[in-house]
C-alpha cells in the first residue's frame, strides 16, 4: 500500500465528511436538499459545475488518449467545452425559470401529464446511472492500483462514501465537495502543466517539436486520425459531446441552486472559463506524458491510457506529488458520483413518488424521507451495477450517456421551450425514441460486438457499424417529437399555455 | 368559483396579456435575432474542425512553426467560446433591462 497516497485519501474522507456533518444541519426541508435552498451564488455554482462536470473521465481518460493517440483526444476538450454554449444560449435561463428540482419539473411545466413526467424522469434515471457505472468503474481500477484494495472493496468505499454524502448532506454537501474537488483539480494540473511546461523551458515550439518523436506515432501524432479513422465516427463522437451536456441531468440540476436566472447565467459563464482552462491543460498532461513517461510505460500501467496523469505526476515530482495526483483524482470522482446520485433519487422521489404515485398530497416529512432512501436505493443499485461491470471502457459508458442525454432529453428541452405546435404526445414520442435508438443502436456497435474475442462484451461481427450512436440517434430523438407531435390533433388551450411558458421562461413571476 | 380556480383564470389571462404586449413580443424578437445566429455560427464553427479533419488533411500544415492549422483551429475553439460567453454576458444585461420594464408595466 502506498504511505503517503493514504493519508492523503483519508484526508480528503475527513474533509468531506466534516463538510457532509455540517450540511445535514441545515438540510431540513426537501428544497434544502434538493437544491441547496436556492441559495448559492453565482461564483460558487460555477465551481460546483465545474466540480460536477470535470470527470475521471475528462482527467485520467483525456490525458491518457492525447498521450497516445495524440490530437484525436483533443477533440474530447474541444466538444465537452463548446457544449457551455448549448447550455448557455438555449437551455440554462429557461430551465431555471421554469423548473425546481428536476428536468422533468421543467417539462411538466408546460405538460402537466404524468405519463410526460414519468418518462422524463426515466430518461434522467438512465443517463445518471450509465454515468455513474463508469465513473464508479474508473474509481474501481484507479483504488486498486493506489492502495493495494480489491477492485470490490474499491467500489464499495466510493460507494459509501457517496450514499453517506447525499443521504446526510443533500444539496448543500454535494455542491462544497464539488467545489473542493474543483479547486484541488485544477491547482494539481497547473501545477502538473507548469512542471511539464518548464522541462519544455517554457516554449511551446520545443513541446510540439518534441512530440514529434515521443511516441511511436512520430510526426502523425501531432495530426488528426490516429484513433478516430471513420469520418461518420468522429462526427458522431463530436455531435454527441456538444450537444450532450444541455440534457446531462446532473448538470442541469445544479441551476435549481441558484436564486434566479441571472445568476444560473452568471455560473454557466464562471464555469466555462474554469472548464476551458482545465481542457487547455489537458494537453500539457497528455503530451507532457508522452514525453516523459513513455508510450510503452503509459500502456503497461492501464491499457486503456487511464494511469497517464499520475504517473506523469512520479515522474516529475516524485512519490508524493503522485499521491497528491491520486488523492485529486479520488476527490474528483466523489464529487462526481455525489451529484449523480442526487440527480437520480431525486427524479425516483420527487418525480415518481412525490408526482405521479401521491399525487403531490405527500407531506414535507415524508417527502424528505422518500428522498433519502430514494438516494440509498439508487447507490445500492450502481454499486452493484459497477461490482458487475468491471470490464467494461470508462470512456465508452461515458460516451453512451452523453448521447442518451443529447437524443432523449435535448430535444424535448428545446421544443418545450420554443416550439409553440409541440405538445405532450411530441414529448412522449421524443422522449422514448430518443433513448431507445440511443441505447438500441450502442447495444448493435462494435463496443457491445467484436468478432475478436475479447475486444467487447460479445464476441460477433456488429451490426451497427460506429461506436458512437449519436448522428443517428440525436435526429431521431428530434425527428419523434416531431412526427409524434403532428399526429396528434392540434388542441387550442395548448396556445394558452405555450403563452404562459413564453413569459415564464424569459421572466420569473 | 373557487379560490384556485380564479387564481388560474386571473394568471391565465395575464399570462396572455404579457405574452402579447408589444414590450414582451419585442424582447422575444430581439432574443432570437441574436440567440439563432450566434448558434448556428458556433455549431458551424465548432463542425467545421472535425469535418475538415475527417475529409481533408489540409490541417495538417505547419502554420507557426511546428505547431498545424490543426491545433490553432484547436485553439480557437476555446478562444471562439469564451468570446461568446463574454458576448452573451452583455447582451443579457439589456435583455434583463428590458424584463424588468415590462415587469414594472405589468406591476409584477
Amino acid at each position: 500500500m502506498h504511505q503517503t497516497a493514504f493519508w492523503l485519501f483519508l484526508a480528503i474522507v475527513a474533509v468531506t465528511l466534516v463538510i457532509t456533518y455540517i450540511a445535514s444541519k441545515k438540510t431540513k426541508s426537501t428544497s434544502e436538499f434538493y437544491t441547496a435552498g436556492g441559495g448559492l451564488t453565482g461564483w460558487q455554482n460555477g465551481l460546483a459545475i465545474a466540480g460536477d462536470y470535470m470527470s475521471a473521465a475528462s482527467f485520467l481518460g483525456i490525458a491518457g488518449t492525447i498521450a497516445l493517440a495524440g490530437f484525436d483526444g483533443f477533440f474530447y476538450s474541444i466538444g465537452f467545452l463548446v457544449a457551455y454554449l448549448v447550455v448557455l444560449y438555449l437551455v440554462a435561463e429557461p430551465l431555471r425559470n421554469l423548473g425546481n428540482y428536476t428536468i422533468a419539473d421543467m417539462i411538466a411545466a408546460r405538460f402537466d401529464a404524468k405519463k410526460v413526467r414519468g418518462v422524463a424522469a426515466l430518461n434522467t434515471i438512465t443517463i445518471s446511472t450509465f454515468y455513474m457505472i463508469a465513473q464508479l468503474v474508473g474509481a474501481g481500477a484507479l483504488i486498486k492500483l493506489l492502495l493495494g484494495l480489491t477492485y470490490t472493496q474499491s467500489v464499495l468505499i466510493v460507494g459509501a462514501l457517496m450514499t453517506v454524502y447525499v443521504v446526510f448532506g443533500g444539496m448543500h454537501a454535494t455542491s462544497w465537495v464539488q467545489i473542493i474537488k474543483a479547486v484541488l483539480l485544477m491547482g494539481g494540473t497547473l501545477l502538473l502543466s507548469v512542471l511539464v511546461f518548464a522541462k519544455y523551458n517554457f516554449n511551446v515550439y520545443d513541446m510540439f517539436n518534441a512530440m514529434k518523436t515521443a511516441t511511436p506515432l512520430k510526426e502523425s501524432f501531432l495530426n488528426p486520425g490516429n484513433k478516430y479513422k471513420i469520418p461518420l465516427d468522429t462526427l458522431s463522437l463530436n455531435l454527441a459531446l456538444v450537444l450532450g451536456t444541455a440534457g446531462l441531468p446532473h448538470i442541469l440540476i445544479r441551476f435549481f441552486t441558484v436564486r434566479d436566472a441571472a445568476t444560473a447565467r452568471s455560473s454557466v459563464v464562471y464555469a466555462t472559463w474554469i472548464i476551458g482552462i482545465f481542457y487547455v491543460m489537458t494537453i500539457f498532461l497528455g503530451f507532457g506524458a508522452a514525453g516523459f513517461v513513455g508510450y510503452d510505460n503509459i500502456l503497461a500501467a492501464d491499457k486503456g491510457g487511464n494511469m497517464a496523469a499520475p504517473l506523469l505526476a512520479r515522474e516529475l515530482g516524485g512519490e508524493f506529488f503522485f499521491a497528491f495526483i491520486s488523492a485529486v483524482a479520488f476527490a474528483t470522482i466523489l464529487a462526481v458520483v455525489a451529484g449523480l446520485v442526487l440527480s437520480a433519487a431525486s427524479a425516483f422521489a420527487h418525480d415518481f413518488y412525490s408526482h405521479i404515485l401521491r399525487k403531490g398530497q405527500a407531506g414535507e416529512k415524508e417527502q424528505m424521507k422518500v428522498a433519502r432512501w430514494a438516494s440509498v436505493g439508487v447507490a445500492v443499485v450502481s454499486i452493484l451495477l459497477a461490482l458487475l461491470a468491471s470490464k467494461l471502457n470508462v470512456a465508452f459508458l461515458v460516451s453512451v450517456a452523453f448521447a442518451i442525454a443529447a437524443s432523449a432529453n435535448l430535444p424535448v428541452i428545446l421544443f418545450t421551450i420554443f416550439w409553440k405546435r409541440f405538445n405532450t404526445t411530441g414529448a412522449i414520442a421524443g422522449m422514448l425514441t430518443g433513448l431507445i435508438s440511443a441505447i438500441v443502436l450502442v447495444a448493435m456497435s462494435p463496443s457491445v460486438w467484436s468478432p475478436v474475442e475479447g475486444k467487447a462484451i460479445f464476441v460477433g461481427d456488429p451490426w451497427f457499424t460506429l461506436a458512437n450512436p449519436g448522428i443517428i440517434s440525436i435526429p431521431l430523438g428530434f425527428i419523434g417529437a416531431i412526427v409524434g407531435t403532428l399526429l396528434s390533433r392540434r388542441k387550442a388551450e395548448d396556445d394558452a399555455k405555450f403563452e404562459e411558458i413564453q413569459v415564464r421562461s424569459n421572466m420569473m413571476l | 368559483m373557487s379560490n384556485a380556480q380564479s387564481r388560474t383564470q386571473s394568471d391565465s389571462s395575464r399570462y396572455s396579456a404579457i405574452a402579447r404586449s408589444a414590450q414582451f413580443q419585442s424582447l422575444l424578437k430581439r432574443k432570437r435575432r441574436f440567440i439563432v445566429p450566434m448558434t448556428v455560427f458556433f455549431l458551424a464553427f465548432y463542425f467545421l474542425l472535425p469535418i475538415l479533419t475527417s475529409y481533408t488533411t489540409i490541417l495538417n500544415e505547419d502554420a507557426i512553426g511546428p505547431i498545424s492549422w490543426a491545433w490553432l483551429f484547436a485553439f480557437a475553439q476555446f478562444i471562439m467560446t469564451w468570446a461568446l460567453c463574454i458576448a452573451y454576458s452583455r447582451k443579457a444585461k439589456k435583455f434583463d433591462e428590458a424584463v424588468a420594464a415590462i415587469r414594472s408595466e405589468h406591476h409584477i
